[in-house]
């Protein structure tokens, strides 16, 4: 992946978190008991399909933001220099 | 009797299971510690859930819900999914790397490094060791409420001395702790992070399906899914909060109250007209109401406030609680057992998915609960009262309260096996020097450790009996959540420094024992008009982090370029 990709991937996820965490304020409903389905409360759908749209961020963040340098980073071997006294 | 023979099954399963994980241990202190960095996505994703989902899980949520309605959800479970879920992307894969490459098995030892400084790491110690201390005593104290009732009348004869006179012959949650805590022991002490991996794994699916087999017989009881919406307490247009029906048990149905039974009023009674007909726990505006409950043990009557709803500061500042993820150390552990990043990709999708799964019948429980339950009763003894109203046969009593003691144990086994490890790497061999010792003698040491903190979390627990586990819960995570901005500049930050990280961490911890101690050590407690410490907490270790950090000479630059291979 190109370094203009992973950015706009970045940004692209960062804006989806944004708007995620204005949504979970969702005041419009606070006051709204209507049921959906006949057994949910709306406040309580809403935020179940939310916690669908945190999954779905996840993949979006996978998919475009993955921190690829960071996985080869951990892979690459290591000098015994840099390991850290005492570990295993 | 019955019940208890499942419960007891259920614990000689798991104890087989860690039976078996220990033929796979490999003998190396790096397998008992880390697995061998060899976890792939399916048990990284169980374990993490199992381990971050306590018995705050079933039995939290749905007493929280009963005291404040369906607001539970979004208070405290949609927010994880999303907090959650971008820390372990953010913090937790970038951490794996770091422990994978430096071979960390502890965030102490990642500090140090990172930080250039010894001192941070007998100052880390001792706080995260008492943070984590409460949230064992969670589970112990947690795991004996649960059963005491559902073993009730099980032996009149031997346990005669019970919480609340009607729970006479249940099994005392002094035996429930004990059996708790030796069963965990015995398998953490067997297997280490791949004992616990496995036990984690299979008690996570055992609680999440037992959360969703109780629904369903709940569902059943109330005559069906549309029906059970009905049941809901309800406010009439005096300002009266009713409960228009009762569990006929006979009948083993749902019968009318009538006329509707009245269980409290609104202390604001000019918000009858607007409120009239209104189920209070499926809206989230705070309504205060006054109840009435009877003590069990004296039969006196008394009156108690409760707020309804969740005020909207209290909502928002919330999403600072789940943060604590990002400096718990048994999950800083799990994430290191990771074969690979890619085995994260599961958890980053699919735990806002099993929390949607546990949380939302549990929630909507608690709220018909509302209209069927005293409203005295004490919220953690909500899930077990509705089981025995509803379903009463006593082998489901037993799968589901196993399910419950699942969700306990998943947590326990990490946060034990934890502190084994740190003790063992941030304080022994890192005074000593690993080369002073044999691999089974490290193995041993963090196991005597384990031990040692079993015992002292038992006593404690026992001393501790009566204190409200859920919000000292709350107060546990805010610890946590305070220190989550070191963890963030340490990883994010180039110009964060020892002099910031040892300021942030004294910021935090000043704040959460001031508020700490406001609260009555461990109450329910607000700032204001509605803000949670932990975002006060969080302030003010972030402000006094970037404000020395600045101030002080920054990190070499041999630490740099460790900590930041991107930019080198």
């Amino acid at each position: 992946m190109s370094t203009t990709e992973s950015s706009s991937g970045k940004i692209l996820v960062w804006g989806m978190f944004l708007l995620m965490f204005i949504l979970h304020q969702d005041k419009w409903w606070w006051n709204d008991g209507t049921l959906v389905l006949g057994f949910l409360p709306v406040g309580l759908a809403f935020h179940a399909a939310f916690s669908l749209g945190c999954a779905l961020l996840g993949w979006t963040a996978i998919k475009f933001a993955w921190p690829h340098d960071l996985e080869a980073f951990a892979e690459t071997e290591t000098t015994v220099s840099e390991k850290v006294e005492g570990s295993s | 009797m019955s019940t208890l023979v499942v419960i007891v099954c259920y614990l000689c399963l798991l104890l087989a299971l860690g039976f078996y994980s220990s033929r796979l241990f490999r003998g190396t202190s790096k397998d008992y510690f880390v697995a061998s960095h060899s976890i792939g996505p399916f048990l990284l994703l169980m374990s993490v859930f199992g381990t971050t989902m306590t018995a705050f899980a079933l039995v939290g949520s749905t007493g929280k819900s009963f005291e404040r309605g369906i607001g539970t959800y979004g208070l405290m479970a949609s927010i994880s999914g999303l907090v959650h879920a971008a820390v372990f992307f953010l913090i937790g894969i970038r951490l794996w790397a770091f422990g994978k490459r430096y071979g960390y098995v502890t965030q102490i030892q990642f500090f140090r490094a990172r930080f250039e400084s010894d001192g941070l790491g007998y100052l880390l110690f001792p706080i995260l060791v008492l943070l984590v201390v409460p949230y064992l005593l969670i589970g112990i104290i947690g795991a004996g409420k649960t059963i005491e009732p559902v073993t009730a009348g099980a032996f009149p004869t031997i346990f005669t001395d019970p919480s609340i006179p009607a729970w006479n012959g249940g099994v005392p949650p002094w035996l429930t702790g004990l059996v708790v805590c030796v069963v965990v022991l015995a398998y953490v002490f067997m297997g280490g992070s791949r004992g616990a991996a496995y036990a984690n794994t299979f008690q996570t699916i055992v609680f999440m399906f037992m959360g969703l087999v109780a629904f369903v017989y709940i569902v059943k009881a109330l005559g069906g899914i549309d029906n059970a919406a009905n049941v809901a307490a309800r406010i009439t247009e005096d300002g009266k909060v009713v409960q228009d029906f009762r569990f006929d048990k006979k009948a083993g149905a749902l019968a009318k109250n009538e006329p509707p039974k009245p269980i409290g009023r609104l202390l604001e009674p000019d918000q009858a007209k607007e409120l009239m007909n209104v189920q209070p726990h499926f809206i989230r505006t705070p309504i205060d109401v006054e109840f009435k409950k009877k003590n069990p043990k004296t039969g006196k009557v008394s009156a108690f406030e409760r707020e309804l709803g969740i005020p909207f500061l209290t909502f928002l500042t919330y999403l600072f609680i789940p943060l604590s993820v990002g400096m718990f150390p048994h999950l800083f552990q799990h994430w290191l057992t990771a074969k690979s990043a890619k085995a994260f990709r599961l958890t980053v999708i699919a735990h806002p998915l099993c929390i949607m799964v546990v949380w939302v019948p549990c929630v909507l429980i608690g709220a018909w609960a509302s209209g069927l339950l005293p409203p005295g009763i004490p919220p953690p003894a909500v899930l077990s009262a509705m089981l025995k109203l509803l379903v009463g046969d006593p082998i489901l009593t037993g799968l589901l309260t196993a399910g419950v003691l699942a969700a306990i144990m998943s947590s326990l086994d990490s946060q034990f096996l934890c502190m084994g490890t740190i003790f063992t790497n941030d304080i022994v061999l890192h005074r000593t020097g690993k080369e002073k010792y044999s691999d089974k003698q490290i193995i041993f040491i963090a196991r005597a450790f384990i031990v040692g903190i079993v015992v002292l979390t038992y006593v404690l627990a026992m001393l501790a009996k009566d204190a409200n586990v859920f919000d000292l819960a709350i107060w546990c995570f805010s610890g946590f959540a305070a220190l989550f901005p070191i963890v963030v500049a340490a990883l994010y930050w180039k110009r964060a420094t020892k002099e910031g990280a040892y300021a942030g961490i004294i910021a935090a911890m000043a704040v959460w024992f001031y508020y700490f101690r406001l609260s009555g050590y461990g109450g329910e407690y607000v700032v204001g008009p509605g803000i949670v410490p932990a975002a006060i907490c969080f302030a003010a270790s972030a402000v006094a982090l970037v404000a020395v950090s600045l101030a002080t000479k920054p990190p070499s630059k041999e630490t740099l370029d460790k900590f930041f291979p991107e930019s080198t």
